[in-house]
């Protein structure tokens, strides 16, 4: 059994350049531990101080949103495409824009 | 010339040049522009913003162009109104209504985030741009774009309002429908935009674009006579408008042109698509993507980019954020319609009735003074109005039958030989 994982451009600069990999994970824990022992580099990109994966990445399983399907819970299949898209967003909230601190010293 | 503004992580801090990119290469969060305030003290006071155009490039020192960039499209500068008969009906003695439903040239807030996204894709040298949309967005890209003659991709899901398909086409711009739901076609866009050199206003534009959503701020500070509000409601989607507001307000309160004041932040969705509202409700900033089910389609993102930065803005300021039936979406729309002038999309619903229910729940007090946002317009949704009023029968060019229609329509004889006849 095998699952095609496609990676984003943003992670390229920590995978050689790799864009696509084949992967015998079953699941998205282990598909994750797969990517990071496949590239190192990309390990302390991948997941925040606290060693959870960042929030803002998102895995896609043919077409559907992998929460959809019950996350971590979900068996992935033989011929899954597996999709990682980084969130895109602009917000600001937390911090000030003017000297950039969440415990804003200027205002 | 230094360009006075720079893109830097909003959760590691990383700084980048100016570049068609959203996500940090560091730890794959999203970029925001970083204007430099201090570079704009100068330029951004009362008086030289009013002595500047009647569009939202009067803020120019504070969006991200160039300090010589000539705007093609007066975008922004939309009436602030005051809204004493919806306020009577709903318990407010100081509401008003930022009026974006006559936003130019589209008739949206999006003609503000366009504007400026536009404007760094000429200088990112782009010949084609594109976006992912519910609706508002592609007209506004659509417009835009033609007047800059830059070619155009747009990317909708295939359901759409058939007035949004209609007025994006008009101006040229290569429609593709994409079976799926917003966020599907918003996936998609962003393979395409890795793949294709293209600027995707909504994705490595975002940045840009985002900012152009602070002049909704901007205005309502102006508009008030320089002073900010109690409270601000806000129509959600992706969540990155609430956010931006509130962004502009504090750089107003840090370059001194308003007094600091600590505004609630109150955000509104439709029911059917409501992962922003149940995190604010939950008390969370972990969004639960949601499979959208509602008749707000200009709203309907079930997997909203900045809804963890709208959940931390709305609970940060003592806010709230309400969610409403489409039901209560329909008779919004003709509510603020009735009785303020102001015929709204089903977006303007889903505010309307919010602000109504925050009201009633005294989540805003009466006299407190609060701006619910309208950011589009009702001509491009009147199919949520469909079956709302029966088709009235034709009469005779003659008084008589008018004076017959009058009687049966009021059941009351008065009217007809009273003081409006004579």
């Amino acid at each position: 059994m095998s699952v095609k994982v496609l990676l984003p451009n943003a992670f390229q600069k920590h995978t050689d350049g790799a864009r696509e990999i084949e992967s015998k994970a079953h699941n998205l824990p282990e598909l994750i531990a797969e990517i990071e022992s496949s590239f190192p580099a990309l390990r302390p990109h991948l997941r925040d101080e606290q060693g959870q994966v960042r929030r803002f990445i998102n895995f896609y399983v043919n077409d559907e949103d992998i929460r959809f399907l019950g996350n971590e819970k979900y068996a992935f299949k033989d011929g899954d495409e597996v999709l990682v898209i980084p969130s895109i967003a602009g917000g600001s909230c937390c911090c000030c824009s003017y000297c950039g601190r969440e415990e804003c010293v200027c205002c | 010339m230094a360009v006075a503004y720079e893109l830097r992580c909003r959760e590691c801090g990383k700084t980048y040049a100016n570049t068609p990119l959203s996500i940090c290469e560091e730890c794959f969060s999203p970029l925001e522009v970083q204007c430099d305030l201090d570079a704009a003290r100068s330029t951004f006071t009362p008086d030289t913003i009013a002595k500047g155009p009647s569009s939202m490039w009067r803020y120019q020192s504070l969006l991200p162009v160039p300090e010589d960039y000539v705007p093609t499209t007066p975008a922004g500068w939309t009436p602030l109104l005051h809204a004493p008969r919806l306020g009577k009906r709903i318990g407010a003695n100081h509401l008003y209504i930022k009026n974006d439903a006559v936003c130019l040239p589209t008739l949206s807030f999006k003609d503000r985030v366009v504007s400026v996204a536009l404007a760094n894709a000429q200088i990112f040298g782009f010949d084609t741009v594109g976006c992912s949309s519910t609706g508002n967005l592609a007209n506004a890209v659509a417009a835009q774009a033609a007047r800059l003659g830059l070619k155009t991709y747009i990317l909708v899901p295939a359901d759409l309002e058939p007035a949004k398909i209609l007025n994006t086409q008009v101006y040229g711009a290569k429609l593709v429908r994409i079976d799926g739901n917003y966020d599907h076609v918003n996936r998609l866009c962003s393979q395409i935009a890795e793949r294709f050199n293209w600027g995707f206003v909504n994705v490595n534009l975002r940045p840009y674009y985002a900012e152009g959503s602070k002049t909704v701020g901007f205005e309502i500070a102006e508009q008030l006579g320089w002073r900010l509000p109690d409270n601000v409601v806000v129509p959600m989607a992706g969540g990155s408008l609430i956010t931006k507001i509130r962004k502009a307000f504090r750089e107003l309160v840090t370059l001194g042109l308003v007094e600091e004041k600590e505004v609630r932040f109150f955000g509104a969705q439709a029911t059917g698509c409501s992962p922003i509202s149940t995190a604010v409700k939950a008390g969370t900033e972990n969004i639960e993507p949601q499979r959208p089910y509602t008749i707000a389609r200009s709203l309907a993102i079930g997997n909203p980019a900045d809804g963890p930065y709208a959940s931390r803005c709305i609970r940060e300021s003592g806010g709230w954020a309400e969610d409403v039936s489409d039901v209560e979406i329909v008779s919004a729309i003709q509510e603020l319609a009735e009785t303020e002038g102001v015929f709204t999309e089903t977006a303007g619903g889903v505010t309307t009735a919010v602000t109504a229910r925050l009201y009633a729940h005294r989540r805003i007090r009466p006299d407190e003074l609060t701006v619910a946002c309208i950011t589009g317009n009702g001509l491009k949704t009147t199919d949520a109005l469909a079956g709302a009023y029966d088709e009235e029968r034709a009469i005779r060019p003659r008084l008589a039958d008018f004076e017959a229609y009058v009687e049966e329509q009021s059941g009351d004889r008065e009217l007809v030989g009273g003081a409006n006849v004579r």
